[in-house]
């Protein structure tokens, strides 16, 4: 299904090959051990392109291949050295003898709670989650983060209460497991990390007032018969208006500039 | 990889031009925007969607005789995964009220509005929940919650980018319901960035007339994605997951209405009838057709699979001929190729560039318009940056951000992006990125009306799937506000719909023999097989070394 426009690649320079990967010239190819079995891989692949191209076709193990969704955390390991190392498999690339696995899917246990009623306190979140009193502090969940995630620093500030810290220390969080896989005090860190957020969004910092104010005039109906003017305007009058309309200067201070024109507002 | 020595060289010209282009941005000079008859002469010209070639007309079904991208009509024209009339469907292997097809911010959004809706919810998902499109968006959302801006400009501003083409009751439902979105992400604790009052820090993006989005950080859909997942876990007496198991056909019951759908457990291989009084497709798009060969910035899951279904169930489609090409994709490092680059980054200032370090088009132009300038000055006038591996690109100057906002501003504004170039050695805040367009979204999908019904009753969709709220473009922004906005229309018509009293007549596949029949009659001998699920990236020669044509039919343990 992946298709090429043969007519665009001999005309112009090369823009485009789907997702299989273009090798530069001359490329050299490493062996790689995927799972303790080894495969000729090009090198400059991240380590998902070169599963893909050694013949692994993904179901877990591949999700968003932009860094961003948690699906293909992987470990890895070099001949000859004890020392374990940690990244995604779609942001990391091969190196000549590495010995590789993927960990797609880690059990963590995940408390239920009610945002509604939860409240703004550390206590609540010391009841839902008593583990994060078994860290022994061995920094093993930071060296995997594949983030670069304190998350000993977030995991401590929660002991300490201080929610605030931990919400915005595990900001960067993309909830992959790779933490809890090497807990051994066997905290489930992100989806306490996720809870600290929510919290902290909900009940600590301070609410959108003027989204309240916004929230009141949508729904007493004020832009109901504006939105249904619009919808009901000719192309011509639309475009016209369109062009007409007032833009917001860049760089103008929030707040300090208001349209000429302040009658749908 | 790092830039090479010859890329290094080329920067120079970039840093030679920066500082008047500085005082230039600080003088809020931009340079010029095209007018609109400008717009359309370069869109025709260069946008992919305006080529002739790699089209082809539909031969069966309630779009036949439209034209579509040629990976597109191959699916439309696609037989079932199952032989219908050897399915028995009086096994139901689960029943619910509503099923909702899809566990990205739609699916998801809407699961948690049915279930507030009172209602028993069965979310399938190809993936694991959450492995979606909007996980990846990353530039923020746009609700009009200011003062100077009102739903009137919202309206207008995205219809305006769209050329006109979008579909009206659906563009005003956006416009409306975006404030409220945000409210009710701000209720689930969901983080924005705000002033130390509370007020939602907002910017401009491409095609606003008002600063309108907000976000959180550079990961805003990942942000809102976390949040409502971990919604619905709070939920699992009234919300249950099936991971891995998306949808692969929907039943109707002999009335016609919508009355479920089959699974398919594509870790095990087996099957499920799912009986549901509402089903809601909330499925994505189809980046990973890889239409004229571009790159993609959509997850691995992006397939059409939702609007494939429905047109077998007879509900249509508009706009689908419509590509979204995000003209900053990644163009190098090799690794990140393809991967979206947040027009966040134009939004703060930075330049679009050619390999003489000029200006040639206006940063915020709307997406299709900058994609066909990008493409343009790259091919037409042979001023782009030709990499290591062939591809082409243009410069993105980011570190004019540190300039405009002062310095370690790159890294606080785009955390995630800063990280994943410092990974190839490439630090963003000193050095330009390489930019060209890539395959971005769906701008098309199936027909609704405002409230996410389609011409099947009990059959809702949202999101990436659905058409017409966009038009033949969608500005940034107005995705995540679709999956939200919509995704919560869905569930709480779905549930208005259950609660008002359904009852399910007998399962029935007989639309998909129908839509074979037609296949048939119009000649179509050897249609694909889809949904598609996933894409497939062997090389050639991995394929010949599988032996297609020397495999016996049925081997074991193939």
């Amino acid at each position: 299904m992946c298709e090429t426009d043969q007519k665009t690649v001999k005309k112009m320079p090369r823009v485009a090959t789907g997702d299989r990967a273009i090798l530069p010239e001359g490329a050299k190819t490493i062996p790689v051990y995927i799972m303790g079995k080894m495969y000729e891989v090009p090198e400059t692949l991240t380590i998902m392109k070169a599963m893909e191209f050694a013949g692994f076709k993904f179901l877990r193990g591949a999700g968003c291949r932009g860094g961003i969704c948690g699906a293909c955390p992987t470990v890895y390991r070099m001949a000859g050295d004890y020392k374990l190392h940690f990244g995604l498999a779609c942001q990391t690339v091969v190196e000549a003898n590495m010995y590789l696995a993927q960990i797609p899917f880690f059990p963590a246990n995940r408390a239920i709670f009610n945002i509604d009623e939860i409240g703004g306190l550390p206590e609540a979140i010391h009841a839902l989650y008593p583990e994060i009193f078994r860290c022994v502090a061995c920094n093993q969940c930071t060296k995997a983060c594949p983030m670069d995630v304190d998350v000993l620093g977030y995991i401590s500030a929660l002991k300490q209460g201080n929610i605030e810290k931990a919400a915005k220390l595990s900001f960067d969080c993309i909830q992959c497991g790779l933490c809890a896989s090497r807990c051994m005090g066997e905290i489930p860190q992100y989806h306490a990390a996720q809870l600290a957020r929510r919290v902290y969004g909900r009940y600590i910092v301070p609410q959108a007032e003027h989204l309240k104010a916004r929230v009141a005039a949508i729904e007493s109906g004020k832009y109901d018969a504006m939105l249904d003017e619009l919808a009901a305007m000719s192309k011509e009058d639309l475009e016209k208006k369109y062009v007409e309309r007032e833009r917001e200067p860049d760089f103008a201070e929030i707040g300090s500039w208001q349209p000429k024109e302040t009658r749908y507002l | 990889m790092a830039y090479t020595p010859e890329m290094k060289e080329l920067i120079k010209r970039v840093e030679a031009t920066r500082p008047a282009r500085v005082a230039m941005a600080r003088r809020n000079e931009n340079y010029p925007a095209l007018s609109m008859a400008e717009r359309a002469d370069v869109l025709e010209k260069f946008h992919p969607d305006y080529q002739k070639s790699g089209k082809r007309v539909v031969a069966v079904g309630p779009n036949k005789g439209d034209i579509f991208q040629e990976g597109v009509a191959r699916l439309l024209e696609s037989k079932s995964m199952v032989r219908p009339d050897k399915v028995d469907l009086s096994k139901v292997d689960h029943e619910t009220d509503v099923l909702v097809l899809g566990g990205g911010g739609a699916g998801t959004s809407a699961a948690i509005m049915a279930a507030n809706g009172g209602c028993k919810v069965i979310i399938a998902t190809k993936l694991r929940h959450g492995d979606s499109n909007t996980i990846m968006a990353e530039g923020g959302i746009q609700a009009a919650t200011h003062e100077c801006d009102s739903p009137y400009y919202h309206f207008m501003d995205t219809i305006g980018g769209g050329h006109f083409s979008n579909q009206r009751d659906l563009v005003a439902a956006l416009a409306k319901d975006a404030p409220l979105s945000i409210a009710w992400l701000e209720s689930l604790g969901m983080l924005f960035n705000k002033y130390e009052d509370g007020r939602t820090v907002v910017r401009h993006c491409g095609g606003s007339s008002r600063k309108r989005l907000q976000s959180s950080g550079d990961m805003t859909g990942a942000e809102i994605m976390r949040v409502v997942r971990d919604e619905v876990r709070n939920r699992p007496d009234q919300i249950t997951v099936l991971e891995f198991s998306p949808a692969v056909e929907l039943l109707l019951d002999t009335e016609g209405k919508c009355a479920g759908a089959i699974l398919h457990n594509m870790e095990t291989k087996e099957f499920y009838v799912v009986k549901a009084k509402a089903v809601i497709i909330g499925t994505g798009g189809f980046g990973r057709l890889h239409i004229k060969g571009f790159a993609t910035t959509n997850h691995y899951g992006a397939t059409m699979d939702g609007v494939v279904m429905a047109y077998r169930a007879g509900v249509g489609n508009k706009s689908l001929h419509s590509t979204q090409y995000h003209p900053t994709g990644v163009a190098y490092p090799e690794q990140n190729v393809g991967l979206l680059i947040t027009e966040k980054v134009r939004g703060l200032g930075a330049h679009v560039l050619n390999i003489d370090g000029e200006q040639f088009c206006f940063p915020l132009e709307p997406r299709d318009v900058e994609s066909a300038e990008l493409i343009c000055e790259a091919m037409e006038k042979g001023k782009g940056i030709i990499t290591p591996t062939g591809r082409v690109g243009l410069w993105l100057d980011s570190p004019m951000i540190e300039e405009l906002h002062g310095p370690g501003s790159v890294k606080k504004e785009l955390p995630a992006k800063f990280i994943q170039f410092e990974r190839h050695g490439i630090d963003i805040s000193k050095e330009p990125m390489l930019v060209y367009p890539t395959l971005h979204y769906q701008n098309g999908g199936v027909n609704v009306n405002g409230d996410t019904e389609t011409c099947v009753p009990g059959l809702y969709a949202a999101g990436e799937a659905i058409g017409g709220v966009h038009g033949e473009n969608r500005l940034m922004g107005n995705s995540l506000q679709d999956i939200i906005t919509f995704g919560r229309r869905a569930g709480k018509n779905a549930a208005a719909y259950v609660q008002a009293g359904v009852e399910i007549k007998g399962l029935t596949l007989d639309h998909v023999v129908k839509f074979e029949k037609e296949l048939e009659q119009a000649g179509i001998t050897s249609p694909g097989v889809a949904p598609i699920l996933l894409p497939d990236y062997s090389t050639d020669e991995m394929t010949a070394r599988r032996w297609p044509e020397a495999l016996t039919n049925e081997a074991p343990a193939v």
